[in-house]
Formats: C-alpha cells, sequence, structure tokens
C-alpha cells in the first residue's frame, strides 16, 4: 500500500476544497438555509398537520435536505476532483505514479465524503439553531451520513472519470439526482400520495436514503423499514465499487 | 554494458485505428542519455508513455530493472520520473505544494531538504510560493521537471524538454541532466533541436513511423554519416576540373567558380590543405573558402525522408 501517496493526494483536494472554501461550503449551507427558511419557518405551521409528519414540519424536513445536499455534493466534489485532472491533462502524473485503483479511490473519494460529511454536519448544526428537534440514534446518524457520502462519492468519481466535458458532469446530478431527491420523500412523506404514486416511489432509490436517515433522527414515521434502508446503501455502494474496480482494471476512458 | 530498459516486441494500435508502434525493441544502457529524434507522429511519445504507465501496449514486454512494467509497477515505476511533453500543470497552487505532492505520490516520505534542492538547481526556489498560474512558459517547464525529479528517480524521461524554452533556461537544463548524468540517471529525451542531441546525447535512436530506424553511438553515427566538406570559391572561373587536381575528385559548380571538396572521414587529414596548396601551386587563386561537418540535423533528414 502506497500510504505517501494516499495521504499525498488526500491533502492536496483538501487544500483545494480550503483553498475554495467560499463555493464548497458556504454557498451549500446559505441555499439550505433558505429551505428551512421557507419549508421550515415560513410554511411549518400548516404543514404541522400532515400526516406521517410528526407534528413538526420543520424538523421533518432536516434528515432531506441534509440528504440531498450530500448527494449533490458528493457526486461534484467527487466527479470534478477526477476530471479536472484529465481535463487539463496533470492525470499523466497519476498514471504514471506507483499507486493502485485502490489507493486512488480511497484517497479522492476518502477527500470527498470528508468534505461532504463536514458539509452536512455544518448544515445540521446550521437547522439545530434555527429549530429544536433531537437526534434518537445518534450512531445511525453517523453512520447513515458516512456510508451515504461515501457511495455517492464513489458514483461522482465514475461520473467524473466517464464524463468527456462538464455538461456530463452537470447532466447527472441535475437531471436524476436531484429529481429523485425532490420525489424521494424529503418534503413529505410517501404515505400522503396517491397508490399509484406510492408504488412508484418504491423503485426511487433516494427514498430508502432518506427514510433511513430519518428513521435515524427519529422524526416522523419512516417510509421503509430501517433494514432496507441500510441494505439499499450497502448494495449501492457495492454496485458502484464494483464499476469502479472494472473501469480501472480496463483502463476505460483513463488510459489510451 | 548494463540493460536498465528493455523493450522487447512493443507495438500499439490506438483505438482509431492509428499504428503507432510497429514491433518495437529496444535496450537503454544505466547511465546513458539516449536522445530519440524523430518526426512529429514517429511513436516517440508513445513508446515513452507505454513504459511509463500512462498507454496500454497492444502487445510486447516492456522490463525496467529488470521488472515487467505491468506486473511489478509499483517498483519499475517508483524508479521512472516523467517530464511530458504538453504542459500540464496544476494552475492554484504553489510550486512548492505540486511538487512536494508529486513526491508522495511516488511513495516517498516528505522530505523537504530534497525538494528545496531540486527547486534550487532549476532556479525555482524564489518561485515557490507563487501560483503556477502567475508562471511563464518556461517555468512551468522546470516546474515539470522538479516534480519529476522530486522522487529520486533512477531513469527520467524528458519528453521535448526544451520545447518553448529560451537559450538561458535551456542551458540550466542541461546542466541539471549533466549532473543527474553524473550522479548515476539513466535519461532518456526526445527532442526536435537536433543539436541538443548532438551535445547531450551518448547514443542517438532514430524513429520514424513508429519504427526504430537506426540506433547508434553518437561518435560513431557522427563519424559513419556525418560528411566534411571543404567549399572554395575561385577568383577565375574554370571550365574544367584541372587534371593535377584529379586525386581529391573535386566537384566544379556554380558556373565553374565554386569547387567542392568532400573529405574521406577515414582518410588523410591534411587532404584538404593540401588540395589548397596544389591550387596555390597551379596559380589558381580563390576569394574564400570553407569547411563544413554534415550536422546531425542533415543526417537525421537524410535519413527520414521519403525518397523520391
Amino acid at each position: 500500500m502506497n500510504v505517501h501517496a494516499i495521504a499525498a493526494i488526500y491533502k492536496f483536494e483538501m487544500n483545494r476544497t480550503l483553498r475554495t472554501l467560499w463555493q464548497s461550503v458556504v454557498s451549500p449551507v446559505i441555499s439550505t438555509s433558505l429551505y428551512f427558511v421557507v419549508f421550515g419557518a415560513a410554511m411549518a405551521a400548516s404543514m404541522r398537520q400532515m400526516p406521517g409528519v410528526g407534528g413538526n414540519y420543520g424538523a421533518f424536513i432536516v434528515p432531506g435536505l441534509i440528504m440531498m445536499t450530500l448527494f449533490t455534493q458528493s457526486i461534484f466534489n467527487a466527479s470534478f476532483a477526477i476530471f479536472f485532472p484529465k481535463f487539463i491533462g496533470t492525470i499523466y502524473e497519476l498514471l504514471s505514479a506507483p499507486v493502485s485503483f485502490v489507493e486512488i479511490i480511497i484517497a479522492y473519494v476518502g477527500a470527498a465524503a470528508t468534505k461532504s460529511v463536514a458539509l452536512g454536519l455544518i448544515i445540521l448544526a446550521t437547522a439545530r439553531l434555527m429549530m429544536p428537534f433531537n437526534i434518537e440514534h445518534p450512531f445511525w446518524m453517523i453512520a447513515f451520513l458516512v456510508i451515504t457520502a461515501l457511495s455517492f462519492s464513489l458514483f461522482g468519481f465514475i461520473i467524473g472519470v466517464l464524463s468527456a466535458g462538464f455538461e456530463e458532469i452537470q447532466f447527472i446530478p441535475m437531471l436524476i439526482v436531484t429529481p429523485l431527491t425532490f420525489l424521494g420523500g424529503a418534503f413529505y412523506p410517501i404515505k400522503i400520495l396517491p397508490p399509484i404514486w406510492q408504488l412508484i416511489s418504491k423503485f426511487n432509490p433516494i427514498v430508502y436514503l432518506i427514510s433511513g436517515y430519518r428513521w435515524s433522527f427519529g422524526v416522523g414515521e419512516a417510509d421503509v423499514p430501517v433494514g432496507l434502508s441500510l441494505a439499499f446503501m450497502f448494495g449501492f455502494f457495492a454496485i458502484c465499487l464494483t464499476v469502479v474496480a472494472w473501469i480501472f482494471k480496463t483502463g476505460y476512458r483513463i488510459k489510451v | 554494458m548494463e540493460i536498465i530498459v528493455s523493450v522487447k516486441g512493443l507495438t500499439k494500435t490506438y483505438a482509431s485505428g492509428v499504428q503507432a508502434l510497429k514491433p518495437v525493441d529496444l535496450e537503454i544502457r544505466k547511465g546513458e542519455i539516449l536522445a530519440l529524434l524523430g518526426p512529429n507522429g514517429a511513436g516517440k511519445t508513445t513508446l515513452i508513455g507505454i513504459i511509463c504507465g500512462i498507454v496500454n501496449p497492444s502487445s510486447g514486454t516492456v522490463t525496467v530493472d529488470g521488472h515487467d512494467i505491468i506486473r511489478d509497477f509499483r517498483k519499475t515505476r517508483a524508479l521512472i520520473g516523467l517530464v511530458p511533453q504538453e504542459l500540464a500543470t496544476e494552475a492554484f497552487e504553489s510550486v512548492w505544494s505540486v511538487v512536494s505532492y508529486s513526491r508522495g505520490l511516488f511513495g516517498k516520505a516528505p522530505n523537504p531538504a530534497h525538494i528545496e534542492k531540486v527547486l534550487k538547481s532549476l532556479s525555482l526556489w524564489d518561485k515557490r510560493t507563487a501560483k503556477i498560474m502567475t508562471l511563464s512558459g518556461g517555468m512551468k517547464r522546470r516546474v515539470l521537471i522538479a516534480k519529476a525529479l522530486s522522487h529520486e528517480p533512477r531513469i527520467l524521461f524528458l519528453d521535448e524538454p526544451t520545447a518553448g524554452v529560451d537559450v538561458e533556461l535551456r542551458k540550466d537544463m542541461w546542466q541539471v541532466v549533466r549532473e543527474l548524468r553524473a550522479s548515476g540517471v539513466t535519461i532518456i529525451l526526445t527532442t526536435h533541436y537536433i543539436e541538443e542531441a548532438e551535445e547531450m546525447a551518448d547514443r542517438i535512436g532514430v524513429m520514424n513511423k513508429g519504427e526504430i530506424i537506426l540506433i547508434e553511438d553518437k561518435d560513431v553515427l557522427m563519424h559513419k554519416l556525418g560528411r566534411k566538406q571543404l567549399t572554395v570559391h575561385l577568383a577565375q572561373k574554370l571550365k574544367a576540373v584541372p587534371a593535377a587536381l584529379k586525386t581529391w575528385g573535386p566537384e566544379l559548380t556554380g558556373e565553374g567558380r565554386i569547387l567542392t571538396y568532400t573529405l574521406d572521414p577515414d582518410g588523410d587529414r591534411g587532404a584538404a590543405s593540401a588540395l589548397l596548396r596544389k591550387l596555390d601551386e597551379l596559380n589558381i587563386a580563390y576569394t574564400d573558402f570553407s569547411t563544413s561537418q554534415k550536422s546531425l540535423e542533415e543526417i537525421f533528414v537524410g535519413l527520414v525522408q521519403e525518397p523520391a
């Protein structure tokens, strides 16, 4: 294991985060805070009666909002981290270095996930300042946060490797992940939907992630059993890991 | 002579169908400076790319210090430093941070003293805190060299290192290369500046259309192919080469005003001055004379030119 290489890449990526602190941390925090103001404060009173919300709509949307930021930021950070060297040509060094794909992934995905987890915790703290709520299962809350950050960073890494241009990097987060999140129960319990949409929602993987995370907070009712949520998270993680192993084994889209 | 890099039957055909390397065999000797010359698209960068791990070979094997570049990639790549042709650099990072990063990437523990030494030898020390985007092209090239040297490689690939670099920087770089060679580092360089290869290299390889068409010690190559000529500008026109000069077999050109004599590389070194003395004896006046040696550049052009 080339530990020095992992440390070097991780440090390099974290420096990039610090250098671009404004766009990497501040802007997601501000936009999430706006959601809290609009949905949590302004509309909370009329939403309180919604079944499955648990009487506190402001607290109900906290897990969903954190997850939403986690998805898009993990994908964006990891995809950009590997796409950019490809784009400017500095990837040559990574390819000529004595590092294996496992080490490259640990470093890049680790750095992207670290940033996402930190961001998630910052948003959580911001939300807590705005409204009171408890975290019923703190261990699972952190565990879900970490595994989701890792999975989506890995997913983002794959997108970054496969993308040939900046538009493609934007495509999946903007056109797939964000809509699925809005339809994934970030702002409402699945059970208030008509039966047909409830059924369709069962095919949306995001539902399982948000539901599991909400369970760890203990607000409202979970849409699906927490065990199923966990299985989904690990399953998604395993799929991403397999794809990324194949990419490196074949050199697809990296080597010529 | 110990062989450090051994290339056997290496081929590369890109997905586009372009065959960049026909079967190539090459042995690089430990501690030498090998210059690879060849026109654009000859396969030099592809060959280097495969040895360094950036390009997947289509077939054939490469061993570095006895290790296979694919099976034992950690061992082989740790020995190699690569300075690419393209000026691919980070923009916002400092010189110090990117060079230190490279050292880590190649599996070496941090060593600020070594990084300092490398930066100083490349006159980058004053720029160590500068963001790379603020540097000139020549300075960026130095940063790439510093990155390649950061992990103390035993083999250094320089892919057109002096392209776009001014004379002063070029001299500095060659000084660094000489010092590296003196410390036992094997250096492989490609260049378009043939006089550079002529000055620096121990051996010269010429590539064309994916093949190494010639590889030879520089001195042997120069001797074998580098013809020396004496050109005499005559004061009066001559109608024909005088009989007394026939032993030299000179050519008469320029409407009988220019006499050109090509020296035999293995012949008498005094032949040219003897010819001039003979002209005096014959009372053939001349206004000027000059000697020239066929440069590596001319040899090279002669080798890769399409037969008319």
